[in-house]
């Protein structure tokens, strides 16, 4: 499964990474750091961090 | 279960949608809704939406391939049902038969009552008002906005940026009151006063068009090339009249989210009105972003039989104001009564805690987002410490 963010639209609220913290995370100055690739047995989880994205920056492919 | 009806298509309706499926529901699927377009996002309707040409594509939920063959029937709404018939009746005069019922109806927006004005008077609740708003949001355009709740204050930031001059009424006696407390209320609101909007506090409207454009109870008389309703929102919940619910406000559910008992009937959104076990068995409404997805995943669930872990979400929501952003985690309005700064300035960036009983039940940031993940965990914690 392929992640990609839409940084433009991205404003760090942080939401992803309550879901899928093993995906998502905010590194120490507060910005999103992200994993392009996650292995099936997360696609819940990714696809729980799509939609609590207050931007709906988080997109899934495959 | 052969049919499940959604009534609502915004986004608790899209997100019961989408967790029905992935809670195993293959039969059919209808989502009714009264506005003619497809589920999308609200928050950016008072921002970014007022201040360019946004296109619905542009605040448009992403959806789940799950819920591609859904049965939309859009801009038609339900105007009555039969729960002991398991029948609906919309708009067109056409019904619709289900096995299982999710209201998902969620709020319209209040209106006052005074009469007068009608062609400057705007609300912002759907992608419509806030298209028709933005065409009158011009540079030096006296903009009156009444009420100071989110809504109103993300509106008064939003036309400020784009020229007009401002002036906010509330009855409180500061903006953002009962979600945030006085103090920090004053904080915002002198964050407003610095960009140039002026605040008329503890005042009512008393009439539009009468004396000046708006007439408030204090006598004073304020010129308004456009005037903003930002009120609060009231339930929509007359399709349901005549079957014996409590709908004094919203829908009464009970701890599974299952409409007062019922097996067939749950309710997701903030039309909802549920027990947190997070907080204690009153049932409440929470107007958050975060709950249409909360009370979504457990609703389908309990529709459908499935398992799930008792309800106890963490509400959620943010607001940005000019270069602020407010973030929120849990339920600061049951800790009004004990609030404090439990880092930073209120004048800078800091975080507030909302106590009940001396637990910690909200904290609320200004700025300082990268402490977020902390602060959301420390409330966590404090649940899972008490049971």
């Amino acid at each position: 499964m392929k992640i990609i963010v839409d940084m433009d639209r991205c404003q760090d609220h942080g939401q992803c990474v309550f879901s899928a913290p093993d995906v998502f995370r905010l590194n120490d100055e507060g910005h999103l750091e992200y994993e392009e690739t996650a292995d099936e047995s997360l696609r819940d989880a990714v696809e729980e961090a799509a939609d609590v994205c207050p931007l709906q920056a988080i997109t899934i492919e495959g | 279960m052969r049919r499940i009806v959604v009534v609502g298509a915004s986004m608790g309706g899209l997100r019961a949608a989408e967790q029905l499926r992935a809670a195993g529901f293959a039969g059919e699927l209808t989502v009714v809704g009264d506005e003619p377009h497809r589920p999308y996002n609200r928050p950016p309707l008072s921002k970014e939406v007022l201040a360019s040409e946004v296109t619905h594509e542009a605040v448009a939920f992403r959806m789940r391939a799950s819920v591609e063959d859904v049965d939309w029937r859009l801009g038609v709404p339900v105007v009555s049902s039969d729960l002991a018939a398991r029948t609906l009746t919309l708009l067109d005069g056409s019904s619709l038969a289900y096995d299982g019922l999710v209201v998902a109806t969620g709020l319209r927006a209040r209106r006052l009552p005074q009469p007068g004005l009608a062609d400057r008077r705007h609300v912002v609740r759907t992608l419509d008002d806030a298209t028709r708003l933005r065409a009158v949001l011009t540079p030096g355009a006296r903009v009156v906005v009444i009420g100071a709740g989110f809504v109103g204050c993300e509106v008064a930031a939003t036309a400020r940026k784009l020229g007009a001059e401002v002036t906010v009424v509330c009855a409180t006696s500061e903006p953002l009151m009962s979600p945030l407390g006085p103090d920090l209320g004053a904080e915002l609101r002198r964050r407003h006063e610095a960009q140039g909007v002026r605040f008329l506090l503890g005042r009512t409207v008393t009439s539009f068009g009468e004396v000046g454009d708006v007439l408030l109870s204090d006598g004073t008389a304020l010129a308004a090339d456009v005037i903003i309703e930002a009120v609060g929102s009231t339930p929509c919940v007359s399709w349901l009249d005549g079957n014996g619910l409590d709908l004094s406000d919203g829908v009464l559910c009970d701890a599974d989210l299952r409409v007062e008992g019922r097996p067939d009937v749950v309710a997701v959104g903030d039309v909802a009105r549920f027990p947190n076990a997070r907080y204690d068995g009153e049932c409440r409404r929470v107007e958050h972003w975060s709950i249409p997805t909360d009370t979504a995943r457990k609703a389908a669930r309990s529709l459908l039989g499935v398992a799930s872990p008792p309800f106890a979400p963490l509400p959620s929501f943010w607001s940005d104001q000019y270069e602020l952003r407010i973030q929120s985690f849990g339920a600061p309005g049951l800790g009004g009564d004990d609030i404090r700064v439990l880092e930073g300035e209120p004048s800078g960036e800091c975080a507030v805690g909302y106590h009940r009983d001396g637990d910690l039940v909200g904290v609320v940031l200004l700025g300082l987002t990268s402490a977020i993940p902390r602060y959301r965990k420390q409330l966590m914690d404090a649940f899972a410490a008490k049971v």
